[in-house]
């Protein structure tokens, strides 16, 4: 029933982003990527390398550094950089880095300081108006209503009841000065679609996601990777080898991994089918603060 | 509870390549839903999601704490919570604003822009509708064809949706009465037409128990039409309509790495395009020959509407964000002038008269709209005398744009039809709108040119014409240094004339009062009078309240460059209201005037006026001298 020109969904989605990624260069000042090194942001880095293909990306990428990522991933993140011509600027809060800050003695305060506070620091030194963001609709219940082109305030505030109409593919860049803008390219994508798409375009991703030997703890219910000798191991600890991958990547510490096989990208998008829980369920930080934990986080100006 | 009737694909655990090589291929659809408050549209959707097995373990089991907790179904499952994403939302038990939600079958990837049944929330449904295939009107079997129901379909018709499901849903609370169900769509049947709705499809659903949704229903053997699944998945989705018509591409940006490379970005309209195409760049009307389709997968041997693409044209032809590229045989057309159907989404009601930004494809214009012709009553789709438009109104108004803009029948072409207005100062989004056909009265009535110009008036009066344009509260005491003003330059022989608020008002403009709307009119007329008077030499002072940056920044760009010199005549409202030389504050204050400006209608500002006067360290006479020191140095 597909015939040359009806689009699949891919390509439907692919070139909607896209036009949103050349939307944002057109009219916003001062854009920038920010890029978490996730399999989103993979995507989101490959489809702005399509949108300006033959010119770089015409924009940095920007990486709010946590400093307790996993070494994967800062491999990945200069390689990409360095491939796709852009600037990488990476910014770690000076004050969390100061009160050393860390996920295992200060919980929620490690995701405050270093994300939404290093965020809001970054985006205020170099004076970015549009930040582009890999988050997805089907990902979380507050972000489904968001728009792609998502208004915050000049102390990077987000109101959900005062967001603008968003009709056919006509986006309202305009902004008084102070404010930003904060973009999904990839807001109508979902978990699957992400993986289908790096299957058919080899985008490159962090080979945490496929699974391997690796050294962990169980802790608290989850499976935590030993990543670097900052991980305080509890008396009785001992680091096992387990074959684990990550659906999600985040801070190490934070970060929980299935145990798995799944080696090549259809064994992981197999396990993804056949999963009976939702991605996020690995993450810590969506069950701070109740149900509601990511609205509150998103209206104090977490991504 | 039932066990989900998509299960999953054997074929994922026995040979994962061959599934992604057929899901690879899927289509994708977008539609919306819109119901009444309690016709249960977040309980069909969050079936939708479980049922095409979207809710994972943990949701489920948050779901069921939820339910419990504060649902709606006992101790039985309520998918509504599924939806209903906000905090604020969750404890009114109401949806309000519009939700995309995903699932995914065999055959397709689904958006569901999931849209409020509340009256105050039209905005939403148009907002969702405008980039639906199709739209799932809900209707509660036991309640019937309801008011609600005929404005959302009168908005999905609006919006040019063709596809409409008429879903009748609770059927499990009327027995699964065939009867119930044929009397409603025999209903509808003849109010869909009175609309010109010409097809839709009717089935009967439950959410809640799952009648028809993924397959055919024991409850209803007397139903022979598609579950609505089996529907959505064969249903022909906008894009693949859009292919067959002629080409057309909106410019977003050009690309340009290097001297040797100059392509042109954008998203494919309608039609499609290949190497060796003639092309036209409009509005200019420049002809050329598409080179290549460029992308970082290699170039393509042709591109179909939807794609986002980058061309080459074997010219050096102008073009650039803006600009449309379109089949050299059949371009569409260019007009400042049109009649379009124009929907209200904000607080502030529309001003006529008043400069918005137009957005319709990637060109950004300034639009000024008439009076609404009318408004609909989107209950009865009875026609309205208007003055203007508040919010969620929906009226037929024409406009003109201070450039030409290149555009299409929104019937014929959404991208170059659709157009969002945003307001000059906020930014907002404030209406959605869809152009019927242009005017083309600009073509009509041809600038007569006159052999004396306006160089010519001002060199006869030996002076260089300009607006010296008074704005302040009432009681700054603009008229008082405006006349001396005036005195003080035809003492030195220069042609002047006064425009006062005031003497205005007792003619040309006596026809209109001091709402928000009328004082936007009054600036506009007396701008276009102080145009033709700069045209005929003269040098104009204007003495108005002018509170609005907007008209003030509108007349400003009427006249020739540096010929607009804004005057504030700066004082506090507490100085002005203590003087109060006409005894209006006294009035405003006890109520008997209303609308008066500082007190229950606003003042802004200028934020960067040529002149600033300021009243408390400067006579009338000192602030006419700096003025006129200003204006001839």
């Amino acid at each position: 029933m597909v015939d040359a020109k009806t689009l699949t969904h891919l390509e439907r989605l692919e070139a909607e982003s896209i036009h949103i990624l050349r939307e944002v260069v057109a009219e916003a000042e001062k854009p920038v990527m920010l890029y978490s090194v996730g399999k989103d942001s993979a995507v989101m880095l490959h489809l702005a390398r399509k949108a300006f293909y033959p010119s770089p990306p015409p924009f940095p990428l920007l990486h709010v550094d946590t400093t307790w990522k996993f070494q994967e991933m800062y491999k990945l993140r200069d390689r990409m950089a360095q491939e796709s011509g852009m600037e990488l600027l990476v910014y770690q809060n000076p004050e969390a880095a100061e009160r050393g800050i860390n996920p295992f003695d200060h919980g929620p305060l490690h995701t405050d300081m270093w994300k939404t506070e290093g965020l809001k620091q970054a985006l205020n030194l170099y004076g970015f108006d549009a930040a582009f963001g890999g988050a997805r609709r089907d990902e979380e219940k507050s972000r489904a209503k968001e728009r792609i082109f998502s208004f915050r305030t000049a102390s990077h505030g987000w109101d959900p009841k005062n967001q603008r109409p968003e009709l056919w593919n006509l986006y309202n860049a305009r902004k008084n000065k102070g404010e930003s803008i904060r973009i999904f390219p990839i807001s109508n994508w979902t978990e699957l679609d992400i993986w289908q798409y790096i299957h058919l375009n080899d985008v490159p991703i962090v080979p945490l996601y496929f699974a391997d030997e690796r050294p962990t703890v169980e802790r608290d219910g989850m499976l935590l990777m030993v990543d670097d000798d900052r991980f305080p191991l509890q008396p009785g600890e001992e680091p096992v080898m387990r074959s684990i991958r990550f659906r999600t990547l985040g801070c190490y510490p934070l970060t929980g991994a299935v145990e798995s096989r799944a080696k090549t990208l259809p064994d992981v998008i197999q396990e993804t089918l056949l999963t009976t829980t939702s991605e996020r369920q690995g993450r810590a930080i969506d069950k701070d603060a109740g149900g509601a934990g990511m609205e509150k986080k998103k209206q104090e100006g977490y991504f | 509870m039932t066990d989900p009737i998509y299960k999953t694909d054997a074929l994922i655990a026995q040979d994962i390549d061959q599934y992604l090589k057929v899901h690879e291929h899927k289509t994708m659809l977008r539609f919306i839903t819109c119901g009444s408050v309690d016709d249960g549209k977040s309980t069909l959707i969050g079936r939708l999601l479980y049922d095409s097995k979207m809710i994972f373990e943990d949701q489920l089991a948050a779901l069921e704490a939820d339910s419990k907790k504060v649902g709606t179904q006992g101790q039985e499952i309520d998918f509504a919570l599924l939806v209903d994403g906000l905090a604020a939302e969750r404890e009114q038990g109401i949806t309000i604003d519009v939700a995309y939600r995903f699932f995914a079958t065999e055959k397709r990837k689904f958006i569901v822009a999931d849209t409020p049944g509340h009256e105050q929330y039209t905005r939403n449904m148009v907002t969702g509708a405008s980039t639906a295939d199709l739209a799932v009107i809900l209707i509660d079997a036991r309640k019937g064809i309801l008011t609600q129901t005929r404005r959302h379909s009168y908005l999905a018709h609006l919006i040019g949706i063709r596809n409409i499901v008429l879903a009748v849903n609770k059927m499990d609370l009327v027995g699964y009465d065939e009867a119930v169900f044929d009397k409603i769509v025999a209903d509808y049947a003849a109010f869909a037409r009175s609309i010109g709705i010409t097809a839709f499809t009717p089935m009967p659903i439950s959410g809640f128990k799952g009648d028809n949704i993924t397959g055919p229903s024991a409850n209803t053997p007397w139903y022979k039409g598609p579950a609505l699944i089996e529907h959505l998945e064969t249903v022909e989705v906008n894009s693949a309509a859009d292919a067959d018509k002629p080409f057309r591409m909106a410019v977003q940006w050009v690309n340009r790495p290097n001297l040797d490379f100059r392509g042109f970005s954008g998203q494919i309209a309608t039609g499609s395009v290949k190497p060796g195409d003639a092309i036209r760049v409009l509005p200019s009307g420049k002809t050329s020959t598409i080179t290549r389709i460029v992308t970082l997968d290699g170039d393509l041997d042709e591109a179909v509407a939807g794609q986002s693409v980058t061309l080459c044209f074997a010219d050096e032809v102008d073009c650039s964000r803006g600009d449309v590229i379109a089949a050299s045989g059949s371009p569409p057309q260019a007009a400042d002038q049109f009649e379009a159907t124009i929907v209200w989404m904000a607080d502030e009601e529309m001003l006529p008269g008043r400069s918005y930004w137009l957005k319709i494809g990637t060109q950004m214009v300034t639009a000024t709209i008439q009076q609404p012709k009318y408004q609909v009553n989107v209950n009865t789709m009875e026609h309205l005398a208007a003055k203007t438009l508040e919010l969620n109104a929906i009226g037929v108004a024409n406009l003109s744009t201070d450039k030409q803009i290149v555009f299409e029948p929104y019937a014929a072409n959404r991208t170059l039809g659709g157009f969002i207005l945003i307001d000059k100062l906020t930014n907002a989004t404030v209406a959605a709108g869809m152009l019927h056909f242009s005017l083309r009265r600009a073509q009509n009535v041809h600038w007569q040119a006159t052999d004396i110009s306006r160089d010519f008036h001002a060199g006869l009066k030996n002076q260089k014409p300009a607006v010296l344009w008074f704005t302040g509260l009432s009681g700054a005491g603009k008229s008082t240094i405006a006349n001396l003003v005036e005195k003080k330059l035809a003492r030195m022989n220069r042609h002047t004339f006064l425009l006062d608020g005031d003497n205005v008002r007792h003619g040309l403009n006596k026809d209109l009062g001091f709402t928000d709307a009328d004082r936007v009119e009054n600036i506009r007329r007396v701008g276009e009078v102080a145009k033709l008077m700069t045209d005929a030499g003269l040098i104009v002072i204007t003495a108005f309240i002018s509170p609005f940056r907007a008209e003030r920044d509108m007349v400003r760009s009427m006249m020739q460059p540096g010929e607009f010199i804004e005057v504030h005549i700066d004082t506090t409202l507490a100085d002005a209201e203590a003087r109060d030389v006409k005894g209006l504050y006294k009035k405003a204050r006890s109520g008997q005037l209303k609308n008066f400006t500082g007190i229950d209608s606003p003042y802004e500002a200028p934020e960067d006026p040529e002149i600033r006067i300021d009243t408390a360290v400067m006579t009338a006479e000192e602030a006419a001298d700096a003025i006129v020191a200003r204006l001839i140095p």
